[in-house]
């Protein structure tokens, strides 16, 4: 399957010369080894997966004969007497080796040949491949995507993926949409492993440094199995660089500054390579922002630091290795000062204001409200090749670590939230394969999770003390059925075991009827509160069944159906009470089960080197969706409040995108992409909250190539407003007025368009290194708008022009 | 067989994970969390009529709605002397939470409000700034009648303001008492 080996006898003709090769080979072995009847039978393989290489050379050096294998990698020697003999096995791709051989009877001999590459990387770029799914189609984001984001965070440079959008609370916090769907819904896999860091808040971004990642795959709509079964809106995967096998040291320095939020960041990586295999790695990151400004006013405490680390070393030999991979995440971010509101009236006051009631001057201050986090992973890896395959065994510990300040009373500087969420798993892998045409991956894997969260806050907990034990098994089956279809087969199981503590109000466990439909859970009754013991079992089985259809090597169909299953979170589990950034009670369900969905999609995929085409329609019906909705109001002593429920219900989505990029002439660009995606409830039709608005972005660019590659080029970016949306609008009382209003949270804000200009160039360093400089502008009008997918959108614009310089050199 | 041992090496990490006790957390202390709010009003020219208003609301964000009383109805053409006192009854003995506010006057403001029937208010306590608090205060009905007061506790407003609708800030109490004038 790997490498070049394979490909060298591809060709039926080529195929035909050497079965007539063989024969001619083994006719001459007849004329020479006359009155001796031992029999030598050879198969070569390769080394790295036991693949049969055809066209490898046998000599016999001592009767100066020579064999070549067949398709299956076998050339049989008859005739031969019993001697020492000394074989000299060669193939042009790879290592030539000599073995001597014993020969006194009918000997098999199985010889594994080592290829001969510099880099380890060509045979990593099949097995990438290998990990994800050969019938799902992945969007790839590239280095160079990646470089020119580099002062972004996540959930930015996703967006430059068609068909992924952005949840944001503020400019930092970003969450990854995929089709229209996020938080527990989207997993991230860092380094493969499944990222554990709180994922279930909506205004919880994803810990981890855009710096540490050399490649980025986003599945949409489907799980790989591998990772998990869980994933209802699609998988984000992201990878650091490979080690080079060769002895070598090279890295990268970048700097960044950018005039909106008048700060940078600085970042390095550093690796060394030895030709033994070995090597280490080192990357760094610093970031510093202050407060980000519209183009009317400054967004006051909404500047953030970030200090990123991760270490790596590692043996990396063909068919065997092991890695050992830390890293560190951790920011420190405010939230927009105007954005804590209490009640609803301080919502509709900030709605009707439209500008936020408390703008500074610029600062690098970083006050209250604000996060902490720090997220912590440990990864050891092993792997080894044997006849039945490629044996992976993986052990990663994540500690993540979330601390809220909110404004408080008394002085109270210690957080309103903190949380502590340990992580352990432990997974084998196996790829193997099949036969010539089909591959099976199967895998098994355990995991322990505990969530503290700190009685010390002085606050009510939102999420429990919990522990979870998981495990799941899975099995990939795949086979090229024939020269077009490829074909993929996949089933997985999760077992979930959650074990939690937590204090109900006495009030809300009986207004559930909790009392009568969990007894079993009640530890001890505190009057004003409950102190339960929630237990859950869950079984989930999801799959996938895809097909790869290939027109021509260019041109390709995915046709794919994905059931994915996820266990609700602990949010949906287990919220009861005042959120004070939504301002509102969330009120979660012990009764819920699995959500269930079908994903239904097909992609067209087509590219040369003129232009590449690729559309993607799909249809998500989701059973059991859990999602939150307005049922009441709700008195307290601060005033009314709108009551959420989670509620499970069937729900469908539907989408359709398309990218189209083309050359013309021979330096100038144009690249096109549209989205555009539905979701409804099913019963009633009724939208979905927060789905991505229809957009459409569109791409000029012209590059120099005589100018040090200079490359400039001019996006646009049109987002539609969102016409299809719940009205979650209720009235709320004025006491001071004796009135009623409108709390309109509901209405999107109207379309927008901006532009952003773009360009790079790079030059090459005296001592072989290069450097690149790259000059971005965004909102380059410094146009005023609102975002629907921006929580705080109630309460701030978007963030105006930013003027983004990085230079990167590279060694 | 490298990776065999390494995943010997693994395995104490997960032992050791996994043998916490099995121990209920403790429950919180609920610090922050105003309950109760009782305003009391005493007559100027009578000692003994006093009016409490009070509304109390004990499982906070808990699905009860709070429970607001009024004593008995207001003397018109007199005035009152008024006083705004906030417990935190989750605690146990319950916490004065008047004490925080008066400590903190400059990040705090109680603001006052009639509906249906006229009254004035004048505010008897300040800030260090000479901004007004509000725990202490004048109340005046104009005339008989019936209708509402109502009173707000805003945490971090503007000051100065021009009443509760620029002041900006949150809202961590806002209680309407229904009220009678005779």
């Amino acid at each position: 399957m790997n490498c070049k080996c394979n490909k060298c006898g591809a060709s039926f003709k080529s195929k035909l010369a050497l079965a007539l090769y063989s024969f001619f080979s083994i006719c001459c072995i007849n004329l020479f080894a006359q009155n001796c009847n031992n029999k030598l039978s050879i198969q070569v393989v390769d080394l790295h997966d036991g693949t049969p290489l055809s066209n490898a050379n046998i000599e016999i050096n001592e009767l100066e004969i020579l064999g070549t294998t067949d398709f299956d990698g076998n050339v049989t020697f008859e005739n031969l007497c019993s001697d020492t003999f000394l074989l000299t096995i060669s193939h042009e791709d790879c290592e030539s080796i000599t073995q001597t051989l014993d020969l006194k009877k009918d000997v098999f001999r199985k010889i594994r040949l080592e290829h001969h590459l510099t880099e380890l990387e060509e045979i990593m770029v099949v097995s990438d491949n290998r990990n994800n799914s050969r019938t799902l189609f992945e969007n790839k984001i590239s280095k160079e995507v990646l470089d020119d984001y580099n002062s972004r965070t996540l959930g930015e440079v996703l967006k430059t993926v068609t068909g992924v959008s952005s949840l944001n609370s503020g400019n930092y916090l970003s969450k990854p949409v995929i089709n229209g769907l996020h938080s527990s819904r989207v997993i991230l896999i860092n380094n493969g492993v499944r990222l554990e860091d709180q994922e279930w808040g909506i205004e919880h971004a994803p810990s981890i440094d855009i710096n540490s990642i050399y490649k980025i795959s986003i599945i949409k709509g489907a799980s790989s199995l591998k990772y998990a079964g869980d994933a209802v809106g699609g998988v984000i995967i992201a990878e650091t660089s490979k080690e080079k096998l060769l002895d070598s040291i090279y890295g990268n320095v970048t700097t960044n500054l950018q005039s909106n939020g008048r700060g940078g960041g600085i970042s390095t990586d550093y690796t060394k390579t030895y030709s033994s295999g070995w090597y280490y790695k080192f990357q760094g990151t610093l970031k510093r922002m202050g407060d980000f400004e519209t183009p009317n006013y400054v967004m006051t405490n909404t500047g953030f630091s970030e200090h990123n680390l991760s270490l790596k070393a590692g043996l990396n030999r063909i068919d065997h290795g092991f890695d050992v991979y830390y890293s560190l995440f951790s920011n420190y971010l405010g939230i927009l000062r105007s954005s804590h509101a209490h009640t609803a009236i301080d919502i509709i006051n900030a709605i009707e204001n439209e500008v936020p009631h408390i703008i500074e001057d610029f600062s690098y201050d970083i006050n209250i409200p604000r996060q902490k986090i720090s997220h912590n992973l440990l990864k050891l890896r092993g792997f080894k090749n044997f006849d039945f395959g490629k044996l992976s065994m993986r052990y990663d510990f994540q500690s993540n670590d979330r601390k809220e300040y909110d404004i408080r009373r008394g002085n109270r500087t210690k957080p309103a939230l903190d949380l502590n969420l340990q992580t352990h798993s432990i997974a084998f892998d196996l790829e193997s394969k099949f036969d010539n045409s089909s591959n099976l991956k199967a895998g098994i894997s355990a995991r322990y999770q505990k969530n503290f969260p700190d009685p010390s806050t002085g606050v009510k907990r939102i999420i429990p003390d919990y522990k979870k034990y998981d495990f799941s098994l899975y099995s990939v089956y795949d086979t090229n059925f024939s020269e077009s279809w490829f074909l993929e087969a996949g089933i997985r199981y999760d077992f979930s075991h959650i074990d939690a503590y937590k204090y109900y109000r006495t009030s809300l466990w009986e207004a559930r009827n909790y009392d009568e439909l969990f007894p079993e859970f009640v530890v001890e009754d505190l009057g004003l509160n409950i102190l339960t013991n929630p237990k859950f079992d869950f079984h989930n089985i999801s799959s996938n069944l895809g097909a790869r259809y290939s027109i021509s090597e260019s041109e390709n169909i995915f046709i794919n159906y994905s059931m994915s299953s996820r266990k609700p979170n602990p949010s949906e589990l287990f919220s009861e009470g005042l959120h004070h950034s939504s301002a509102r009670i969330e009120i979660g369900d012990l009764s819920f089960n699995s959500e269930v969905g079908h994903n239904f999609s097909i992609t067209y995929d087509s590219s040369n080197e003129k232009s590449s085409l690729t559309v993607n329609a799909f249809a998500n019906i989701v059973d059991d969706f859990i999602y939150m909705i307005p049922v009441d109001l709700m008195p307290t002593i601060a005033g009314v409040f709108p009551y959420w429920e989670y509620k499970q219900e069937d729900a469908k989505l539907f989408g359709f995108d398309l990218k189209y990029d083309r050359q013309y002439f021979t330096n100038f660009f144009i690249g096109h992409q549209f989205s555009i995606i539905k979701g409804y409830e099913r019963a009633d039709d009724k939208p979905l909250i927060n789905m991505p608005p229809v957009n459409l972005k569109n791409q000029i660019s012209y590059s120099f190539p005589e100018l040090n590659n200079l490359n400039v080029s001019l996006e646009s970016e049109y987002v539609f407003r969102q016409n299809e949306y719940p009205n979650n609008n209720f009235e709320v009382f004025i006491p001071t007025e004796q009135t009623y209003q409108l709390l309109d949270t509901s209405t999107p804000p109207s379309a927008y368009h901006i532009l952003n200009f773009a360009s790079s160039i790079g030059f090459k360093a005296e001592n072989g290194g290069n450097y690149k400089i790259n000059l971005r502008v965004e909102n380059l009008f410094n146009n005023l708008y609102k975002n629907y997918l921006n929580r705080l959108r109630y309460f701030t614009h978007e963030m105006g022009r930013n003027i983004m310089l990085s230079v990167s050199y590279n060694y | 067989m490298k990776i065999f041992k390494y995943a010997l090496l693994a395995i104490p990490f997960l032992y050791f994970s996994c043998s916490d006790d099995d121990d209920a957390p403790e429950p919180i202390n609920e610090e922050e969390v105003i309950t109760t709010m009782t305003v009391t009003l005493v007559n100027h020219q009578n000692g003994s009529d006093v009016v409490t208003m009070q509304t109390q609301d004990l499982d906070g964000d808990g699905p009860n709605a709070p429970v607001i009383t009024v004593s008995g109805p207001l003397t018109a053409g007199t005035s009152y002397a008024g006083s705004v006192q906030f417990l935190n009854e989750m605690e146990d003995p319950a916490e004065d939470i008047t004490e925080e506010v008066q400590e903190e006057d400059d990040e705090h403001q109680v603001f006052f409000s009639a509906a249906g029937v006229g009254m004035e208010f004048v505010y008897m306590d300040f800030d260090g700034d000479g901004n007004p608090l509000g725990t202490q205060f004048v109340l005046a009905p104009l005339g008989a009648g019936s209708g509402s007061l109502t009173i707000t506790l805003v945490h971090e407003p503007a000051k100065p303001n021009d009443g509760l609708d620029s002041a900006g800030g949150e809202i961590d109490i806002q209680t309407t008492f229904p009220v009678t004038v005779e």
